[in-house]
């Protein structure tokens, strides 16, 4: 048999791993401390940081400067309620000079872009204070419109005292009349709001910021079933006396992540953004990045964002394995009959049954088992004459850890992306077989990577875990459609249902 | 806190932001300065009162609300950052005043630490944690920067065998049981319950008695105890006194 390695093939294995490290944080420039949840305007994405300023983004991956922020202060929080975006932030406090009297406020405008004609803030407004004795520091308020109400709260507070809530009227983001602080958490500060499934969750910062790379910032949080709690964490322990499930922590080159905030894209895809204290990718300076969100046992659990690797990839419809379409070539390994030694066994090493003794010998007893060895795994280089040089169809099938099932994903840095993530080309392991979208939503594989955008992926990871799989663009389409099981072994692109199976794919180890 | 140098940095960007602002209606709360004149008369309320001879249980959470704290020793620290395991076990080993490590005070007694003249009080907590920085507070004493020691005799009508000290503590600290060191709070810690927690202990039958120091830095000093058994229930049949002579 021929065997060979078109020279086109052979990817060149050096340069990948080092795209297999740990996903970086955001694109371009996006030094900030203490962000805003982030918040979708004109067509961009924004978030705003302590100081005044802040960041925009076309596409969620990629941020630059230019966000604009008046009133200085720390720490705010946007919200769009209606047509009108409210801005919450604090002067004064934070221990600043050893103060802690503080004051926050909020204002509203209709857009977020400094480049729009309806970018004006109006109305500022006090809506919580502290003196600076009592216990509590009047700094980091967080928005949370209750889905099941209509009702606006506003969280705040750091870690001299108490967090405390208030509640807003949604139409003007005043302080509504009467209404009391409540204590509802110690030791936390930057805290953020959230409502899932009849719950209130309370995130905050335990540990310390400010600090570089030694900061111990992490993310956790308790809930209630009243948005005034109290707060226990998975543990039973009130927030009020320190508890607090984690939800992330420092890892890898990144330090001190704080500063929750939700993005919720919708079918099942969330995210959330913070920054981290220190990127020690990044001189150790302070940027934002967004990571999946995930939910077990109805808690917030902070995922990592995926940065590609080699692959199963595997169908939760069906548990079957991605596949080209091309023969099934069989390999050898099979160890000797049931039970594995003796018994005429054909495998490596074995006589075959009923074969004679040779002539002159001993009479034989029964034979020895044969050694026990590693069989070897087929490799790409037993196959690919095999298959077809142009384009190969796919389907779903058993994985067996062949080399037609295996696939290697890495992202491409030129080509755009979306919220916390670049877009991704997806490829038989070692060879520059792609998969693309092809025309007709569906499915095809062609021979060498051209950069096309129907070749490019984006890779969200759902709530549970498993990720869903979209082509940047279908040729003659803006329908977005995602990877599915329209088949138990049929593979094509179709609406993202997110309650089905049939869109979700699980990356495994080859 | 340590946001002082973000702020002071953000100062400057404050005051612009100050002059870019567009107030409009004048607030529904009343505005605070933004530093406020600190001329009011401290008190010790309402976080403490007065301990009387009445022994007193723990809450119903199992905490040791009753306290004899002595007033804060000056011991200047700008950052927390530097009570690591080493730093801290010295500098609380260090004999700051006679008879440290064995004293049970009465409310009043005082000791001469280097130019200080510091008190003890005889306390209750009215939360389920000693807030130390409010017990300084409001004595009108140094907060930050700060050695603070605790002693309390907890009174156990049967031994308990397999009972855990468990502590939280804002700063750092050291808990002894009956003379023996018992639980160790390393690193600038936040206060959350059951935070660090002793090996297996046996509480004796009668009196045991718990002598704690925290240091701090810049920060709500503070501190929470409670006896767990082994199966981590809080053990509540406990009474505290500060009879110093075991009566």
């Amino acid at each position: 048999m021929k065997s060979y390695i078109p020279a086109a093939v052979v990817l060149l294995a050096a340069a990948v791993p080092a795209l297999f490290a740990q996903a970086p944080a955001l694109n371009g420039d996006p030094y900030i401390h203490d962000p805003s949840t982030i918040a979708f305007s004109d067509g961009k994405y924004f978030t705003f940081g302590t100081g005044g300023g802040g960041l925009i983004s076309e596409d969620g991956w990629t941020w630059h400067s230019g966000a604009q922020r008046p009133g200085g202060g720390v720490a705010p929080d946007v919200i769009k309620i209606g047509d009108r975006y409210y801005m919450s932030y604090a002067r004064g406090g934070g221990g600043m000079s050893g103060g802690h009297a503080s004051n926050v406020y909020v204002m509203w405008t209709k857009s977020l872009d400094p480049a729009s004609p309806d970018f004006k803030f109006n109305d500022e407004t006090l809506v919580a204070s502290s003196d600076g004795v009592e216990d509590c520091d009047a700094i980091d308020p967080a928005f949370l419109l209750d889905p099941t109400t209509g009702r606006l709260w506003l969280s705040y507070g750091t870690y001299f005292g108490y967090i405390r809530i208030v509640e807003l009227d949604p139409k003007t983001g005043k302080r509504v009349a009467g209404n009391q602080a409540v204590n509802v958490a110690i030791d936390m500060e930057a805290t953020d709001l959230m409502f899932r499934d009849g719950w209130y969750y309370l995130l905050g910062t335990h540990g310390t910021c400010c600090d570089g790379a030694n900061s111990t910032y992490n993310i956790r949080v308790g809930r209630s079933r009243n948005i005034l709690g109290p707060y226990v964490d998975h543990m039973g322990i009130p927030l009020l006396k320190g508890g607090g499930k984690l939800v992330v922590a420092a890892s890898g080159r990144f330090v001190g992540p704080g500063h929750f905030g939700r993005l919720d894209l919708g079918d099942g895809v969330e995210k959330f953004s913070m920054h981290y204290e220190a990127d020690l990718d990044r001189s150790g300076r302070s940027v934002l990045d967004i990571r999946p969100l995930l939910w077990k046992d109805g808690w917030p659990v902070g995922g990592d964002n995926f940065w590609g690797g080699t692959f199963e990839i595997q169908s939760e419809r069906s548990g079957f394995a991605l596949e080209l379409g091309v023969d099934f070539a069989r390999m050898a390994g099979r160890g000797g009959g049931f039970g594995g030694f003796g018994g005429g066994g054909r495998g490596r090493g074995g006589a075959a049954p009923g074969a004679a003794p040779a002539a002159g010998a001993a009479p034989a007893g029964p034979p020895a088992p044969p050694a026990v060895q590693p069989v070897q795994a087929q490799r790409l280089y037993d196959v690919l004459h095999g298959w077809p040089t142009g384009n190969i169809d796919l389907r779903i099938g058993d994985y067996m850890m062949r080399p037609h099932q295996k696939w290697t994903i890495t992202p491409v840095l030129n080509a755009g992306g979306y919220p916390g993530s670049p877009y991704f080309k997806i490829q038989i392991a070692d060879t520059d077989r792609t998969l693309a979208a092809a025309e007709g939503n569906e499915l095809v594989t062609l021979p060498t990577y051209t950069g096309a955008p129907e070749q490019l992926w984006r890779i969200d990871q759902l709530i549970d875990g498993t990720y869903r799989i979209m082509p940047k663009a279908v040729p003659n389409s803006t329908e977005p459609v995602a990877l599915s099981a329209v088949g138990a072994s049929t593979p094509t692109l179709a609406k993202f249902d997110p309650k089905s199976d049939k869109g979700r794919w699980t990356f495994r180890k080859p | 806190m340590k946001r002082a140098l973000v702020l002071l940095a953000v100062t400057a960007i404050w005051t612009a932001g100050n002059g870019l602002a567009q107030p409009g209606a004048a607030g529904n709360i009343p505005a605070r300065p933004a530093s406020l004149p600190d001329n009011t008369p401290r008190t010790l309320s309402p976080y403490f009162t007065q301990a009387n001879s009445a022994p007193k249980a723990p809450d119903a959470d199992g905490f040791i609300q009753r306290w004899l704290l002595l007033e804060p020793i000056n011991k200047p620290n700008r950052t927390n950052t530097v009570f690591t395991d080493t730093y801290v076990r010295n500098t609380l080993n260090t004999e700051y005043f006679p008879n440290q490590f064995t004293v049970i005070p009465n409310d009043g007694d005082k000791v001469k630490v280097g130019e200080q003249e510091l008190a003890w009080h005889a306390l209750d907590s009215t939360g389920f944690n000693v807030k130390l920085f409010r017990f300084a507070y409001g004595l009108n004493k140094t907060t930050y920067g700060v050695i603070f020691w605790a002693v309390t005799v907890v009174n156990s009508p049967r031994e308990i065998q397999n009972a855990r000290m468990a502590v939280g503590v804002n700063g750092a600290s050291i808990w002894w049981l009956n003379g023996k060191e018992a639980v160790d709070l390393f690193t600038d810690r936040r206060m959350k319950m059951d935070d660090c927690v002793s090996k297996r202990l046996t509480l004796n039958k009668g009196r045991n008695v718990i002598r704690g120091a925290v240091i701090n830095g810049p920060g709500l000093s503070d501190f929470c105890l409670r006896f767990i058994d082994e199966n981590g229930e809080p053990i509540k049949d406990l009474t505290v006194s500060l009879d110093r002579t075991g009566k």
